[in-house]
């Protein structure tokens, strides 16, 4: 009323002076994520999967490319040998459903987000890659996972992954 | 002699600062006084209906994050109340609760933003979009908690939800809704009763209710035009029938009722979540279904109350994996069908305006 | 009797000032005496006058150009990190700690980027508008005082000279507008004449007001005048009067419909970039320094504060203190319409102008010698019943509302609101 208003508004301004601010100073702190981050990355544990292909099956963009030989004895081990597994992490929206799917436990959602590249194709995930990447899976979809800690450096063997 | 005089065509183009989203409008201009519009959009049409058909009943729902990325859980919400209106089953009990809170929770970051982006167009310079994306970063904190993502979440499956809450859900939540009416009483009178505020937006753009019924409006632009209306409430689904809440409705239908229905929306979305969190049973949260599904043959239509509008899905299924016919009732879309009549007569600011308290999100007009 | 060019104090000016008065708080007519004596303009031989005039103007202007022209990118920084901290955020704090070296970055960026003219714009008016935009604020600068004796150009009609030239500024708004051949430019252009023309009318009132106090338009007797009292007690509705005309002129918010960044976006600088930009960004911080400095002048008694620090520390400390109102208006305020905006200044500035002017000069001419301090009161008083008075008179009320609620459930089948509900089934 008659100027009331504004003044009202600039007690409310003047008083945003003498808080802290909420500002995240990135890169030095991060924001902190929560244990069922879909993060930007996959973890793989070859020796649990099969090559059943559910996760490729599952994927609404068909991103995984999973091609599957004849082992060589079916009798010992799994009866495919994984040839290639690639995931297109250019064209992922990291939705979750090929975790969702997989009835092994043998994929899961990572926790990093900072993988910048230079090239489209160097998006594509292989197979060695994703055997000798640092393992951080996310507890997505995997709500045995919620409680583990991870140190810095380690990563969960394939042992601890799965149920 | 009279001077002849012909009206100036400006093109508010596709990049705008204030279109939210990709959104074009040819208007004709009398000096500073709108005589016609031409709206064009289409900018941001990616198919979904026609993908819809390609893709499995739960990949969909990847789809509909998409549709109003600002307000995703509303659509998985949406989607998975018309597949279930399809195949006939129920979510339990505890499902039905988290839905709602999570339904509320998204639309108080929706009206959060839709709030800041309309201040921002009456020139409040960027200062009530920051304190209200705090309160938003708070939410996205929740929801990342819940499911792992901050925007595109398909944390909705067909008969309830993706995981249960994580066990730190419940003490950040508890401490978000004890702050947040503090917070909403910041914005108020920051801006409520702002003298230059209430000169800008009292009787600016005014919608009668008759024609907004006409029209098929809904959400917040019809209850601010004087018309109660609102699904929750005509026809509860999930929880909402167990809830004590009201509904604001306005008088007039000017850009400042609908500024203020928001905002009284966002203390009844409080006070739904709170109920919901002292009422939560224990139980599954996830009917037990098999991955593909198939439904029996039919159609189905099952809409929920969006923070937009009434946002609404139209299934048709022959049986298979993929639905025949997803058709989307977008609530940005029809809100858009009265633009001529809204806009024509006020001033080229009073269009920038008008548009902003409309909320319109062009990712669901355009799908 | 010595023949003394000007510049050079007249001998015994500086008796009796030990070194911290001579050389600090007297800086300016200290350096000047010296660098005249030194050029022999107290002696019969050595420079002859004009000289050692043009010298010491070219000196002069050096400095004052220098505040515009450095002050403007830290004006920046400090609008940058005031809002900053009023949104509840830091500002820039990458470059330099706090953010200082930021303006050399701006700098540098503006002046390597591409300077791209419309094709079909005209030419030599687009090149020309940020000139006329930016020189005449910065010859604004001249009658301001900066200290005691340390004043550009003693004219006796300071004031009227600085509204004279900041209008002259207007031009070259328009002159961008138009140039740029863009709808939107011609837009913010159209509004520019209008709104800025306008809020002259209150700004020379209330100029006016202050003016009848002093007794005369020189802006180093108007500070003199100011013994203990700053005219801001004296005159609260010409301050306030002031205030806002001055937020109009510079095209801050709530009236910063030129730039409005959410409608038009940029206005009338749309299409300009680089180093053309980045002269019509100086003349429009120059404009808020330079105006800053003459509200300090005119209402806040300028360079006079207590001695332990020097006058021109306590202007800057004035100016720094205004310029952070503007900015905390800025961060408050939606903006006006411009319809709204020319009504309220015909209709509500310009009748509490010619209040002001009223009241003031009756107060004058009832204490012809001084006005006693009971008056200041009586003044604030005056002021608040003149706008509320006046407000309820011509009807300008601006109420909030309030809203139904409706809480029942609606069986299917009834109306609301003439609405009937269906069941929804199937």
């Amino acid at each position: 009323m008659y100027g009331g208003g504004i003044i009202k508004g600039f007690g409310i301004t003047l008083s945003y002076l003498f808080k802290k601010p909420f500002t995240v100073q990135y890169p030095e702190e991060k924001a902190p994520f929560h244990p069922r981050f879909r993060g930007y990355e996959f973890v793989w544990y070859e020796d649990r999967c099969t090559g059943c292909a559910s996760c490729a099956k599952y994927c609404p963009l068909g991103t995984i490319k999973i091609e599957t030989s004849q082992a060589p004895d079916p009798n010992v081990g799994n009866k495919y040998k994984l040839e290639v597994f690639d995931i297109d992490t250019g064209r992922c929206m990291f939705c979750g459903l090929c975790v969702e799917a997989c009835p092994y436990d043998a994929l899961y959602m990572g926790s990093n987000f900072e993988r910048g590249t230079y090239t489209r194709k160097s998006m594509v995930v292989h197979a060695d890659e994703l055997r000798t990447a640092d393992k951080r899976p996310s507890a997505f979809a995997r709500p045995h996972l919620h409680g583990v800690e991870y140190k810095s450096d380690s990563s969960l063997e394939s042992g601890e992954a799965g149920r | 002699m009279a001077l002849k005089t012909e009206p100036i065509i400006v093109n508010i183009g596709p990049q705008h600062p204030s279109t939210h989203g990709v959104f074009r409008l040819r208007v004709a201009f009398d000096g500073e006084v709108v005589q016609d519009i031409e709206p064009v959009f289409g900018y941001l049409h990616r198919g979904s209906e026609k993908l819809a058909e390609e893709r499995t009943y739960t990949q969909v729902i990847t789809l509909t994050d998409r549709l109003d990325y600002l307000a995703a859980m509303s659509n998985n919400l949406a989607y998975c109340v018309a597949v279930e209106k399809l195949m006939g089953i129920e979510a339990p009990e505890r499902a039905k609760y988290i839905r709602t809170m999570i339904a509320e929770l998204q639309r108080i970051a929706s009206h959060l933003m839709a709030q800041g982006f309309f201040l921002q167009d009456l020139g409040a310079f960027a200062t009530p979009i920051m304190y209200m994306f705090r309160e938003r970063e708070k939410i996205l904190d929740l929801f990342e908690m819940a499911c792992g993502a901050r925007i595109t979440y398909s944390y909705m499956r067909v008969g309830g939800v993706n995981a249960d809450l994580p066990p730190e859900f419940m003490p950040y939540l508890t401490t978000f809704i004890n702050e947040m009416p503090a917070h909403i009483d910041e914005y108020e009178g920051l801006l409520r009763e702002n003298e230059i505020l209430i000169t800008r937006t009292k009787n600016v753009g005014i919608l009668p209710a008759d024609l907004a019924i006409n029209g098929s409006i809904t959400g917040p632009v019809l209850r601010a035009s004087g018309v109660a209306w609102d699904l929750r409430k005509s026809d509860p689904y999930e929880a909402y029938g167990k809830v004590k809440f009201e509904i604001p409705v306005g008088s007039v239908g000017d850009n400042y009722d609908r500024f203020l229905v928001r905002l009284e929306e966002m203390r009844q979305s409080v006070r739904i979540i709170k109920q919901c969190m002292e009422q939560m049973p224990p139980g599954p949260h996830r009917v037990d279904l098999p991955m593909l599904l198939r439904p029996r043959k039919g159609d189905a239509y099952g809409s929920i109350e969006g923070p937009k509008g009434e946002l609404g899905f139209y299934l048709v299924s022959d049986g298979g994996v993929s639905p025949y016919r997803c058709a989307i009732r977008s609530s940005s879309y029809i809100n858009l069908n009265l633009l001529k009549e809204m806009l024509v007569g006020w001033k080229m600011q009073d269009l920038i305006t008008i548009f902003g308290s409309l909320d319109v999100n062009m990712g669901e007009v355009d799908r | 009797m010595e023949h003394l060019a000007t510049g050079c104090q007249p001998p015994g000016f500086f008796d009796g000032m030990n070194q911290w008065e001579e050389w600090v708080l007297n800086f300016f007519p200290r350096f000047g005496d010296s660098l005249c004596r030194s050029m022999g303009g107290a002696s019969p031989g050595g420079f002859p006058d004009w000289a050692i005039f043009l010298i010491l103007g070219i000196a002069g202007a050096l400095i004052v150009v220098n505040i515009a022209a450095l002050g403007v990118p830290y004006v920046v920084l400090l609008e940058r990190k005031l809002l900053g901290r009023f949104h509840n955020r830091i500002g820039p704090n990458r470059v330099g700690i706090f953010g200082l070296a930021q303006p050399l970055a701006d700098a540098l960026k503006l002046m390597t980027k591409e300077d791209v003219t419309p094709s079909a714009a005209d030419k030599l008016m687009h090149a020309l508008a940020p000139l006329v935009f930016a020189i005449p604020v910065v010859l604004m600068f001249a009658p301001i005082p900066w200290a005691d004796h340390a004043v550009m150009a003693d004219l006796d009609i300071g004031i009227l000279y600085i509204v004279a030239v900041t209008t002259a500024a207007e031009v070259g708004v328009f002159m961008a507008g138009w140039a740029s051949n863009n709808k939107y430019s011609l837009f913010g252009a159209m509004r520019a004449v209008g709104m800025l023309v306008t809020y002259e009318v209150p700004l020379v009132l209330s100029i006016g007001a202050v003016a009848l106090l002093a007794g005369t338009l020189n802006l180093s007797d108007i500070v003199r005048n100011q013994e203990y009292v700053p005219n801001l007690l004296f005159q609260p509705l010409g301050f306030l009067i002031f205030m806002i005309a001055v937020s109009a002129e510079l095209n801050r918010a709530p009236f910063d419909l030129l730039e409005a960044d959410s409608e038009l976006v940029s206005g009338f600088h749309t299409e300009y970039s680089g180093m053309k930009w980045a002269l019509i960004q100086l003349g429009e911080y120059a404009a808020i320094i330079g105006f800053s400095a003459i509200i300090s002048t005119l209402f806040l008694s300028g360079w006079k504060g207590p001695v332990f620090l020097p006058g021109y520390i306590w202007i800057f400390l004035k100016m720094g203190f205004i310029i952070s109102g503007f900015i905390w208006i800025r961060a408050t305020l939606p903006r006006m319409r411009v319809d709204q905006i020319m009504a309220f200044g015909w209709k509500f500035l310009l009748p509490l102008a010619f209040i002001n002017l009223f009241v003031t000069a009756a107060e004058v001419i009832a204490f012809p010698d001084g006005l006693p301090e009971w008056l200041i009161p009586v003044n604030i008083g005056v002021a608040f019943a003149a706008v509320i008075g006046f407000a309820k008179l011509m009807g300008f009320k601006a109420q909030t509302r309030k809203l139904t609620f409706s809480g029942d459930y609606v069986p299917p089948g009834e109306a609301v609101n003439g609405v009937r509900t269906v069941a929804r089934g199937g």
